[in-house]
């Protein structure tokens, strides 16, 4: 029964992964977030250790 | 121990008191990179002179290149390269977490300690002629269960920092570094599920066999690849080239687009490794498929890599240990461009099996990790013993130009060989005769062997300055305590707001 539908599942696997990849390049790169990357990207010189 | 204000001249926000970060395991770490480099370069020279003057097996069970090979690659992989990012590791963590590290010192301790046995069990296992025969996953049954435990160990003391964390945002070498636990976690269990002869053998069956057992042992062995010598060490580059140069990564969000497209491409390209072969044809395909795609993240990391200079090039001719780390990069791109042109089935057929294979595998290992793996100690050593800089400025720029020679030399070499060989391999006369028999291709090797010992050399060489230069600054006390780059830069200040 399970293995009838095997072509489907398949199929439904490539789409949902376009799907969830497709949503993160979304939600990177959202300009409304540059901002909040920029800010995150220099985080590491808060960090108190040397240099 | 609360030291040292923790903002930035410039900074907005109050001082906050900064975690008494553990260290004493990350200078042991440091220290075993280094150790562990020495002698897996060494062991690496030996087999390669083997390869040039087979009389240097000696005839001996325990020192044929049949037993030394996996010692050069657990040396090099696990040994120095696992040293270099279990250390980095909690050092990045703790800092971007602002975070001691979960468990204390007893958890740093554990893990150093740990990981340093379970190489060592490994190296003797191999010489005294235990093997799976898997490659990169030589180890028996009874070394991977004390290796799954320490793993998981490691990963709750990394992970516990994640969450015990004062900043809100997880920087993203963590993300990469956690992907690399959390990854070689999974492939090391995966691959290694076997049963052991009977009660109390130390050898064992794989429990997968035939070509599953293969298509599992390259799913391993790949990935080993992408999340051990990749995405690890990316981790290292996110966060030590942005100290180096002393401003933030070019582009925050390339870096994040770049960690979700390697996290969802590498898995599948395993199969590269199994063209020609019983694997069915469209998993062959997928494999390529998915390397070619590969090509394309793995430049943008390079890019978000070089360009976080962009504005500070001087820097590269002022620092050689910063000159090391964007080398490396520069090495990682190389090795990301020729990997998926040679997952490509048509050209896989000449390369593999080939030294072709082992020139990419080199100007991966010796560039990207290797270099990557000297640059950031030139910057952490001084910072964890308080040292202003290294001992020698100098004995850098040596071993700078030593390695890089070294380099070129190895994959050079092996270039011309590799394609030479598989060349002669599939060369026919007129009557449909193979035209060369194969001792004659060994023996048109041989030119291009010497001179990827002397390659070898040349790089071992440089990595023994380093360790000189290393002990120096440990030994020979400059004014400690001194803050390095006391300027405030304007990316700093802006950082602090
Ligand atoms: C002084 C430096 C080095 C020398 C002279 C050297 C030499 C060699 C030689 C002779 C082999 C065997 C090739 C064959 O079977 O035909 C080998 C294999 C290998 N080495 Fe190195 N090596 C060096 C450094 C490194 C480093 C730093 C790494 C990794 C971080 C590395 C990773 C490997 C791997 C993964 C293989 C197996 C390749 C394969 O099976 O395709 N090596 N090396
Ligand atoms: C996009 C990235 C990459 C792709 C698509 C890729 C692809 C390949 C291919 C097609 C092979 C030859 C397989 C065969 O014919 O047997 C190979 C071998 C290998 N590559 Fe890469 N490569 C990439 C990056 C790297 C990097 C950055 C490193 C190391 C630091 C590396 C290390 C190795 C090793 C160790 C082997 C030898 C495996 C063996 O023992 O046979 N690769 N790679």
């Amino acid at each position: 029964m399970l293995v009838e539908l095997q072509w489907l599942f398949s199929t439904l696997w490539v789409v949902w992964f376009f799907v969830l990849f497709g949503g993160i390049l979304f939600w990177t790169l959202k300009p409304s977030r540059r901002q909040d990357w920029k800010r995150h990207g220099e985080m590491i010189f808060r960090d108190g250790g040397k240099g | 121990m609360a030291t040292l204000s923790a903002t930035q001249p410039g900074a907005m926000s109050a001082p906050r008191p900064m975690p008494d970060y553990v260290d004493g395991p990350i200078r042991a770490f440091a220290i075993a990179t280094i150790f562990w480099g020495l002698v897996g370069f060494l062991v690496g020279v030996v087999i390669a002179s083997q390869l040039a003057w087979p009389l240097l097996n000696l005839d001996l069970e325990w020192t044929h290149f049949g037993r030394l090979r996996p010692v050069h690659t657990s040396a090099v992989i696990f040994a120095f390269g696992g040293s270099a990012l279990i250390g980095t590791s909690l050092y990045i963590v703790q800092r971007t977490c602002r975070a001691r590290l979960f468990g204390g010192e007893e958890m740093g301790w554990f893990i150093f300690w740990g990981y340093q046995f379970f190489i060592v069990s490994a190296a003797l296992s191999y010489v005294l002629g235990y093997s799976q025969g898997k490659e990169y996953a030589e180890p028996e049954w009874f070394i991977d269960i004390f290796l799954t435990v320490l793993w998981v160990t490691y990963l709750v003391g990394f992970g516990g920092t994640i969450i015990k964390r004062e900043e809100p945002h997880i920087y993203v070498a963590n993300w990469f570094l956690l992907a690399f636990i959390i990854t070689v976690a999974m492939l090391h269990i995966g691959n290694n599920i076997s049963l052991p002869i009977h009660w109390g053998s130390g050898f064992s069956y794989s429990a997968p066999a035939g070509v599953q057992g293969a298509m599992i042992q390259w799913w391993y062995g790949h990935n080993a690849v992408g999340f051990f010598l990749t995405a690890g060490f990316l981790g290292m580059m996110y966060y030590f080239i942005p100290k180096q140069a002393n401003r933030p990564i070019y582009s925050y969000r390339l870096s994040i687009v770049h960690f979700w497209s390697i996290i969802f491409l590498y898995i599948w390209a395993g199969p590269h490794h199994l063209h020609y072969t019983a694997l069915p044809d469209w998993a062959q395909t997928l494999g390529m498929v998915f390397s070619v795609m590969l090509w394309m993240p793995s430049w943008g990391g390079m890019i978000n890599g070089i360009m976080t200079l962009s504005g500070a090039w001087d820097k590269l001719r002022t620092d050689p240990g910063l000159r090391f780390s964007v080398t490396a990069v520069a090495f990682y791109g190389m090795s990301t461009f020729e990997g998926p042109v040679m997952s490509i089935r048509a050209v896989n057929s000449l390369s593999h099996y080939t030294d072709w294979t082992i020139g990419h595998v080199h100007s991966g290992a010796l560039g990207w990790n290797g270099l990557i793996t000297f640059g950031a100690l030139y910057w952490l050593v001084p910072a964890l013993w308080s040292r202003a800089r290294m001992y020698s400025t100098r004995l850098i720029e040596w071993h700078f130009w030593l390695a890089t020679l070294g380099i070129v030399l190895y994959i050079t070499a092996m270039w011309v060989s590799g394609i030479m060989q598989g060349l002669m391999w599939r060369a026919y006369d007129e009557l449909g005769f193979l035209q060369y028999s194969f001792v004659e291709t060994v023996a048109a090797m041989h030119p291009y062997y010497v001179i990827r010992v002397l390659g070898g050399a040349l790089y071992l060489t440089g990595a023994i300055l380093m360790a000189w230069n290393v002990y120096k600054t440990i030994t020979v006390a400059d004014a400690p305590e001194v803050e390095r780059d006391l300027a405030p830069a304007p990316a700093r200040a802006v950082a602090a707001e």
